[in-house]
């Protein structure tokens, strides 16, 4: 099954590849599949290739661009078939102390699913999750989908500071922060591993098309891991 | 080279962090593009050697040894060692010189190109200052006081002896047009938007910063339905938050954003909207894609002459 698209221009250096709008695996699947193709097709003049929940940006030099060639790479990805929405590799498994001073919003996530906290941590563990994009800050992945009893919306006002390593639910999504940084999202814990490191051989953890899944740690184990 | 004072907002650049985007890696670099390579060019630096971008207020620097320094953009006063120096021309500094950056005239970044360029270690394949994710240039920051900044080998190559006028980024005096083309989105607004945001010029919010300039001026409403799953946000693109007054994304933007996009701001029009200020008026204008072309091509070619004019 080939998915309905069209591709846009953003100025006159990037085109945009638009596949359905909606936050859905198949549709992120076909996205991801398209800006490797993209990538693999190596043509000159082109800088980055990005993509999003939906969409396939590709950011390219207009004067060291063959225009022609890029606009035809494009269409001929974009109608290719849909993949399979498996992850190319084993899922990523993130070690997550819940609860306690690493988790202010867990009791507010417990009321919002009407469970008690417990069972908020056994529903966020017991998912994979797909990492759909990147973004916000380097490293933060968009993970879904969260069970819709934990799906608690973001907090009515951010918090000015987050530290790196809390884990939080937006609705449907959860993520790790990778850096201290305002945020809004509901905090439930916090992992010990770092999901960017810009000194490491692998600087990223997780990338677009990944499978992730958390694990529960207790504080003793948590403090093993820093 | 030294810092003795540091100015207001004084940071390492090359030309960007490109291939991190699909990470949320931005990819920063010049906020104006032309007068980055320009001052590269005078000092007979690649292209995409790291510099310092200077923005309203400039620093004082100590030289540790004798090196070609040219500044472009941003007009300011130079004096080195209580001497006049020129601005958009190359100048020999000798080594304990102090270059100091006056009062400052139009524009609002200025660009210090040193013959070797800056040799901090590069981060994910840049030297670029990446403020609000601390990456990049020395310690992710802007520069301090007492900051020692390492220099490359300095080019074998002599610099060009004079940028020539049409090289030049053209500096806004309070005021710009700026010329966009419609797009990504700009399907989701109504259908007088677009004459909306052509009818009278925004005027740049005093919290605008390197990531994008907060614009203030008629309010372009949404078509129903307009809510948009977060996407790509390219360089110069007008994103346009609930309030209806656009964003004009810039050097330090984040990969995605979740709000519209009704334009985008040409590629030869990026250097002008990079020496805005706070308090500076834009009237855009929307092009097509012919004009964006021909004015990157006319752009190109004065950069190039310049670029050839090294020995």
């Amino acid at each position: 099954m080939s998915i309905p698209y069209r591709i846009v221009s953003a100025g006159d250096s990037a085109l945009i590849v638009e596949f359905e709008e909606r936050i859905d695996p198949v549709v992120n699947a076909r996205t991801i599949a398209c800006a490797d193709a993209i990538r693999a097709a190596a043509i000159d003049g082109v800088r980055d290739v990005v993509p999003t929940y939906r969409s396939v940006a590709v950011y390219f030099d207009p004067l060291h661009t063959d225009s022609e060639a890029l606009a035809a790479c494009l269409e001929r990805e974009a109608a290719r078939p849909a993949p399979g929405v498996a992850a190319a590799r084993p899922a990523i498994r993130i070690p997550v102390c819940y609860g306690g001073e690493f988790g202010p919003d867990l009791p507010a996530v417990a009321v919002f699913g009407g469970l008690a906290e417990h069972e908020v941590v056994q529903l966020h563990a017991a998912a994979t999750y797909r990492v759909f994009m990147l973004g916000f800050v380097p490293g933060f992945a968009y993970l879904g989908m969260v069970d819709p009893r934990i799906s608690m919306p973001r907090r009515a006002t951010p918090r000015v500071r987050v530290p790196a390593g809390s884990v939080g639910i937006a609705g449907i999504q959860t993520g790790v922060y990778p850096a201290e940084t305002p945020g809004g999202w509901q905090l439930i814990g916090r992992t010990p591993v770092k999901p960017f490191d810009p000194m490491a051989t692998e600087p990223f953890l997780m990338m677009a098309g990944d499978a992730v899944e958390f694990y529960p740690i207790d504080r003793a184990e948590y403090d093993l891991w820093i | 080279m030294c810092v003795i004072k540091p100015g207001l907002l004084t940071t390492i650049q090359d030309t960007g962090r490109w291939g991190y985007q699909p990470y949320g890696v931005p990819v920063a670099g010049p906020m104006d593009p032309v007068s980055h390579r320009v001052a590269n060019a005078l000092v007979g630096n690649a292209r995409d050697a790291a510099l310092l971008e200077i923005t309203l207020l400039g620093p004082e620097l100590e030289f540790e040894d004798e090196r070609l320094v040219a500044v472009a953009g941003a007009d300011f006063d130079l004096s080195l060692d209580g001497r006049t120096a020129p601005s958009n021309a190359p100048f020999t500094v000798a080594a304990g010189s102090h270059l100091r950056f006056g009062a400052r005239g139009l524009g609002a970044r200025a660009y210090l190109a040193v013959s070797g360029g800056i040799a901090v270690p590069p981060t994910l394949g840049s030297r670029s200052t990446h403020l609000v994710s601390g990456m990049g240039g020395l310690g992710g920051r802007a520069l301090l006081a007492g900051d020692r900044l390492p220099l490359g080998d300095p080019s074998m190559r002599q610099g060009a002896a004079l940028a020539p006028q049409e090289a030049l980024a053209a500096l806004p005096d309070g005021r710009a047009t700026i010329r966009v083309l419609s797009g990504p989105q700009a399907d989701r607004f109504t259908a007088d938007a677009l004459e909306m945001l052509q009818s009278a010029p925004y005027t740049v919010a005093g919290n605008s910063d390197r990531m994008g300039f907060r614009l203030e001026g008629l309010p372009l409403a949404y078509a129903p339905g307009a809510e948009i799953i977060s996407d790509a946000t390219p360089l110069g693109v007008l994103q346009v938050p609930a309030s209806g007054q656009p964003i004009l994304l810039m050097a330090d933007r984040q990969t995605a954003g979740g709000y519209p996009k009704i334009a985008t701001v040409i590629a030869a029009d990026i250097a002008i909207a990079g020496q805005l200020a706070p308090s500076d008026a834009i009237t855009f204008r929307v092009c097509d894609a012919r004009e964006a072309m021909k004015a990157l091509i006319v752009q190109e070619r004065a950069l190039m002459a310049l670029e050839d004019r090294r020995s």
